[in-house]
């Protein structure tokens, strides 16, 4: 549905996205994910025509849009700050596609009314939409995107402008709507946690370049590279060195004087200097005393309901993080750091912050 | 990149036609014709400007008498700004708006009525001799006093508005921080109240300045022996003097240029803008003793408002009834209802109305292209615009007239020169040219506030550029763009002092036929147009206020 061919664009010297290729397919929700100045939004400007490519190519079906204006690729956008005409009504701004395009009059009513009722706007329709509240507002400007009906959607961080409590709940509606209406949809993001939600795939984005493109669990077991795995949840890192490898597992010696088995990602050969990525939920608290686990001193103790967090300070002074329960280890107390049955670190090399 | 750019250029090519041919193309001709001798380049226009006592008294008459211009006219303004914002009274928000009313007066009809009412045969005149039994004229309205005051009671409004706009805007949160830190009302006043309003301030003392460097009829009517800069280049220009003309265009445009400097590199300088969500302005201050600040402002906007009755005044005299006596001695509706009878009479009206209306439809395409490029067009050519753009604020009327007399009066179509001087076009070009930044300023804030995601939005959803541009764009900043345009259009049909040198008797302006009529010692004929103009500027403003407010709420 959507191909994107080493796309780059370069502002001066700056190089904002650096060579960007990956394919959706049709139906699919993809989250273009990575802190801010990642060249995601340049990336998402570049599909909808706001940007010029410096080279590369965007393909849209099996039309190549690059050298097209935005009028003419056919794709809908929803904007961070919704981008609503302050002079027309809920119902004329969601007209404005169908008239744009020329639609028959008699042909504009029935879709307008189609794609609030999908927006849950319809009782809306003749509000100002200065009177609306954010959630609805995002709701006209998603149903405005939609009503023309396009082959692919484009989404800038749309929930950002929403508190907290509003967020999850539209996140979850527009999945779902989106899903029902079998939408190729591209989404972009900072929040992890609504990649996560609303993403079949994940493309993460650092410094203009695509580091890593999969499904939500497959990124978060199996990150790419360091950077993947420290922004996508929680990650520690504890220094090692690759003692064997035996294909994509190996066994590292951790400084500190425990083996552990673990995934060794590319560059991480027997000998070599690694870092050994494991979530908190990998981990587990035992007595200070027992046989080779990692030693530490507990610092803060976090409550989040389900599970408690632990700080627990290792003898090289790393902080690390630990899911538990509730009074397993006291602060100030010794404890021990052992990997769970099945849990699956990952060794990265050394050099690779 | 070519792709995105391409809508600027459309653009970007009229504007700047407009801005080189018609606004620094006839200047650069004044500048030559400032060094043109007989036999080649010379100095000798600027030897004979320097050489001369009456000019270099005229240069530093016009320099002076605009500083204190300034001077009076803000410690006119802004006391009264601080009384209707900061004192709450009966009577507060009618006088506050009558305060404003000199806005409503045409600089020539505010001369004329400052002649009947102060000049030596005034109504106040008139009265205080008979009150105290003198003999003669207790003063005379004549030389730099005179001036001084035309100017003051013209031009305090722009400090009253400026500040009591800034007032509304200054956060009362900051005084309140300044009381917490112990500060006196006083030092409260000095060090945060003023400074804050120190950009609002300085503008209207800029504006002030420059106007008043322009200003013609004042010193033309109450002049007297009184030279300034702009009153020496009319009489040279009558004199045929073509090189001194050219000189004294010259001088008075870089003056002003100067000082408009300063105003840019100061607003440069102080911007403040204030962070986060704020208080709100502070409301006027209730309790204490109320009636002698009715009283004094009532008072006060009396004064203010004695020319406009006036004007009404002598307009109801009909004509060779009025010679002697100290009040007219018949009053009728004659010299309105004439206007209707002698078609001669309604020619100016509709001549001022037709002239006004096509300069400001020019004036509202153009701001709208000039705008658009300022606020979304990139790198350096913006710079470029943004100069010329306010470059006709820095000429005065009388020079933007002679530049265009001297650049179209011969047809040389490959040098980009017609003639138009004679024609009708002349004097709407002027006035279009006058209004350029006046009109582009408004719609610029405007599009500043228009958020560019809109436009965006549009071309997502498929909307052609002229649509977007129609559908979207026009609609957000057409409350900015109608403002501006409401004033061009007042201005135009007042404006005097370019128009008494491009007339011609089939095209004359109401203001120059008011002048005219003066000169024929038809007072009430003279003071009807004065009051024509006068209620033609209130209901464009009374309309204009409705609309623009009603706008888009």
């Amino acid at each position: 549905m959507l191909r994107l061919e080493n796309l780059t664009r370069r502002f001066g010297e700056t190089v904002a996205v650096d060579g960007v290729s990956l394919e959706v397919p049709a139906g699919e929700f993809l989250t273009l994910l990575g802190p801010s100045g990642c060249g995601k939004t340049t990336t998402l400007r570049m599909i909808a025509g706001f940007e010029t490519p410096t080279s590369g190519r965007v393909v849209v079906g099996d039309r190549d849009v690059s050298a097209l204006p935005p009028q003419k690729r056919d794709v809908g956008m929803v904007f961070q700050n919704y981008a609503l005409c302050p002079h027309l009504d809920v119902w004329e701004n969601v007209a404005f596609g169908l008239k744009s395009r020329g639609d028959r009059r008699d042909g504009i009513g029935p879709s307008v009314d189609r794609a609030l009722a999908l927006a849950e706007m319809g009782p809306y329709a003749r509000r100002r939409v200065q009177a609306l509240s954010g959630g609805q507002q995002q709701r006209v400007a998603l149903a405005r995107a939609l009503a023309p009906e396009p082959p692919l959607l484009l989404l800038d961080e749309p929930l950002s402008n929403l508190d907290a409590a509003l967020r999850e709940r539209t996140r979850d509606e527009l999945r779902a709507l989106l899903k029902r209406l079998g939408m190729t949809a591209i989404f972009v993001t900072h929040d992890q946690e609504e990649a996560f939600a609303l993403s079949d795939r994940i493309a993460v984005l650092d410094r203009g370049r695509l580091q890593q493109l999969g499904a939500p669990e497959e990124l978060y077991a199996s990150p790419a590279n360091a950077f993947v795995a420290a922004f996508l949840g929680r990650a520690n890192f504890i220094a090692g060195t690759v003692e064997s490898a035996d294909g994509a597992m190996g066994i590292v010696r951790l400084a500190a004087g425990p083996a552990w088995r673990a995934r060794l990602a590319a560059g991480a050969s027997p000998g070599a200097a690694v870092r050994v990525m494991a979530r908190p939920e990998s981990l587990r608290i035992t007595p200070a005393d027992t046989g080779d686990a990692l030693r530490g001193t507990v610092r803060d103790r976090r409550f989040a309901g389900a599970a408690t967090f632990y700080h627990v300070e290792l003898g090289d002074g790393t902080d690390a993080l630990v899911q538990g329960r509730p009074g397993e280890a006291e602060p100030g107390g010794a404890v021990g750091l052992a990997l769970h049955d099945g849990a699956e670190p990952v060794a990265f090399p050394a050099e690779r912050a | 990149m070519g792709r995105i750019r391409r809508p600027h250029l459309a653009l970007a090519i009229p504007v700047a036609v407009v801005l080189l041919w018609l606004v620094l193309y006839p200047n650069l001709f004044v500048l030559a014709d400032s060094f043109r001798g007989e036999g080649g380049a010379t100095t000798e226009h600027y030897a004979r400007f320097l050489g001369s006592a009456s000019e270099r008294e005229a240069l530093w008459n016009s320099v002076w008498i605009s500083l204190a211009s300034v001077l009076l006219s803000g410690l006119i303004g802004i006391p009264l700004a601080f009384l209707f914002a900061r004192r709450d009274f009966p009577g507060r928000r009618v006088f506050g708006a009558l305060a404003a009313m000199p806005v409503l007066l045409p600089p020539l009809v505010g001369t004329i009525s400052f002649m009947f009412l102060y000049g030596e045969s005034g109504f106040l005149t008139r009265g205080v001799q008979e009150l105290l039994g003198m003999e003669r004229a207790p003063w005379r309205l004549s030389g730099a006093w005179a001036v001084l005051l035309v100017h003051a009671y013209t031009m305090y409004v722009y400090f009253y508005l400026f500040t009591s706009a800034g007032l509304s805007r200054l956060d009362a949160g900051y005084a309140e921080a300044a009381a917490a830190l112990g500060a006196g009302r006083w030092t409260t006043l000095r060090r945060v109240t003023l400074p804050m309003l120190a950009p609002a301030i300085g503008g209207a003392a800029l504006l002030v300045f420059m106007t008043s460097m322009a200003s013609f009829s004042a010193p033309y009517v109450f002049g007297g022996g009184f030279r300034v800069l702009t009153t020496q280049l009319y009489n040279s220009k009558l004199n045929g003097e073509d090189g001194l003309v050219a000189v004294e265009a010259v001088v008075l445009v870089v003056t002003s240029l100067v000082f408009l400097w300063l105003l840019q590199r100061y607003e440069g300088k102080r911007e403040y803008t204030g962070a986060g969500k704020g208080l709100g302005a502070a409301p006027p201050a209730r309790g204490g003793r109320t009636w002698p600040l009715t009283l004094g402002s009532a008072l006060a906007v009396g004064f203010l408002l004695l020319p406009h009755a006036t004007v009404l005044l002598v307009s109801l005299v009909p004509e060779g009834t009025w010679t002697i006596q100290a009040l007219p001695p018949e009053y009728s509706a004659e010299n309105y209802t004439r206007l209707a009878s002698e078609p001669e009479r309604l020619v100016p009206v509709l001549n001022s109305l037709k002239m006004a209306t096509l300069a400001t439809l020019a004036n509202v395409v153009f701001a709208y292209a000039a705008a658009y490029l300022l606020a979304r067009g990139k790198g350096r050519s913006r710079g470029w615009v943004s100069a010329l753009v306010v470059l006709p604020w820095a000429l005065p009327g009388t020079v933007l007239a002679v530049a265009l007399a001297s650049t179209f009066s011969v047809d040389r179509p490959l040098a980009g020169r017609f003639v138009l001087v004679g024609t009708f076009a002349i004097l709407p070009l002027a006035y279009f040219i006058r209004n350029i930044p006046l009109v582009t300023r408004a719609a610029l804030a405007s599009f500043r506030q228009l958020d560019p995601a809109l436009e965006e939005a549009a071309a997502s959803l498929g909307a052609s550029r002229l649509t977007t541009a129609r559908r979207v764009v026009l609609p957000l900043v057409l409350p900015g763009l109608a403002a501006g345009a409401l004033l061009a259009f007042v201005t135009a049909l007042g404006e005097f002092v370019a128009s008494i040198l491009l007339y011609t008797h089939r095209t004359r302006p109401i203001s120059v036929e008011m002048l005219s009529r003066l000169r024929g010692f038809d007072f009430g004929g003279a003071a009807a147009y004065g009051m024509i103009l006068i209620l033609l500027v209130a209901v464009v403003f009374a309309l204009g206020g409705r609309n623009v407010s009603g706008g888009t709420g």
